[in-house]
């Protein structure tokens, strides 16, 4: 006997999606099958989960060739920042030489998909770590300002100022207490 | 995979307040769905209904009639459920002791009630921007503090 059979695709893709990420319990959209529509933030981790399940049944991610190029512009900051590597050349040359694109368009890309300048976004990386300087590490700020290359401890102070709207002590203080309540909350 | 905009909700008794920061919200170049409720119970029941989807800011007034803000603000950062929110708080008060004592309690951004339409476009869009950098950069939001 043969059986002859007209498949609906779309209702199957639909079907397997449907089975597939009810395991990871997200709120989505299927827009069309092959555009999902996340409600709610994907960590990572799920995220990955997510694409190595679907890989499964022959799914493939596709992701945005833009955000690849902001994703390594991100990375290589938060390196250079978190290593504490100092390029000898100005960061917009830095940048530019190790993703080899220029400055113009790398900065452009930038700006649109992630709505901020790549300026702003060394300064709130550099700023960030020095609050894990702060919080992690105890460093006073004289020894974070003379770590990370500032000129003086007062232009430190004033750029942490001028990002967050508080002063690294304030910072430092609320931190501190937080810890106090969540310390006696265990106890 | 990521999600192209910012889930909003705002807790505020006054309505004008609440057309002003919906409309500001609109002429954002970064793309939110704003929902408003008028005090502080309606915020947590919002919150615990499990049909929510939760969002990533709360806009928080302080004073609010039922239940203030700073109520709101305990009430949601005991429950672990809903530590991924970032919370923003804004009034017109401006005293140290005020604005330190909501970071202590686990706010994140503090923002002073601007007078005019201008500048609280100018404040949100900051602090829109700032918070969608934390969203999909993996910044550590247990550090995240910003009083505009």
């Amino acid at each position: 006997m043969k059986l002859f059979l007209k498949p609906d695709t779309a209702f199957l893709i639909k079907k397997i999606l449907e089975e597939k990420l009810a395991v990871f319990n997200v709120k989505y959209n299927l827009i069309n099958t092959n555009e999902i529509l996340f409600l709610e933030s994907i960590d990572t981790a799920t995220s990955e989960k997510i694409a190595v399940v679907l890989n499964e049944y022959g799914f493939e991610i596709i992701e945005n060739q833009k955000n690849i190029i902001v994703q390594k512009i991100k990375e290589t900051i938060i390196e250079m920042i978190f290593n504490e590597e100092t390029p000898a050349v100005k960061s917009s040359v830095y940048l530019a030489e190790k993703l080899n694109h220029s400055y113009g368009y790398l900065s452009n890309l930038f700006s649109e998909v992630t709505y901020t300048s790549i300026e702003n976004f060394i300064i709130i990386q550099k700023i960030e770590y020095v609050k894990k300087l702060i919080t992690h590490h105890n460093l006073t700020l004289t020894e974070i300002a003379f770590k990370l290359n500032y000129s003086s401890v007062a232009h430190l102070s004033s750029q942490f100022k001028n990002t967050t709207g508080i002063t690294p002590s304030a910072f430092q203080r609320i931190i501190k207490k937080r810890n106090e309540i969540s310390n006696q909350k265990i106890n | 995979m990521q999600k192209d905009f910012i889930l909003i909700t705002l807790a505020d008794d006054d309505e004008d307040d609440r057309m002003f920061f919906t409309d500001a919200f609109d002429e954002l170049k970064i793309n939110t769905v704003v929902n408003t409720v008028n005090d502080g119970v309606a915020l947590m029941n919002f919150l615990n209904d499990p049909e929510s989807i939760l969002p990533n800011i709360i806009f928080l007034d302080l004073n609010m009639p039922l239940k203030s803000g700073m109520e709101c603000l305990k009430e949601i950062k005991a429950y672990p459920k809903f530590k991924d929110i970032v919370i923003a708080i804004y009034s017109t008060s401006s005293s140290e002791e005020d604005i330190e004592n909501t970071f202590v309690l686990g706010a994140n951004i503090y923002i002073k009630k601007p007078n005019h339409f201008e500048k609280l476009k100018e404040v949100l869009s900051e602090v829109v921007t700032l918070n969608w950098q934390y969203i999909t950069s993996g910044l550590d939001k247990d550090n995240f503090l910003l009083r505009m």
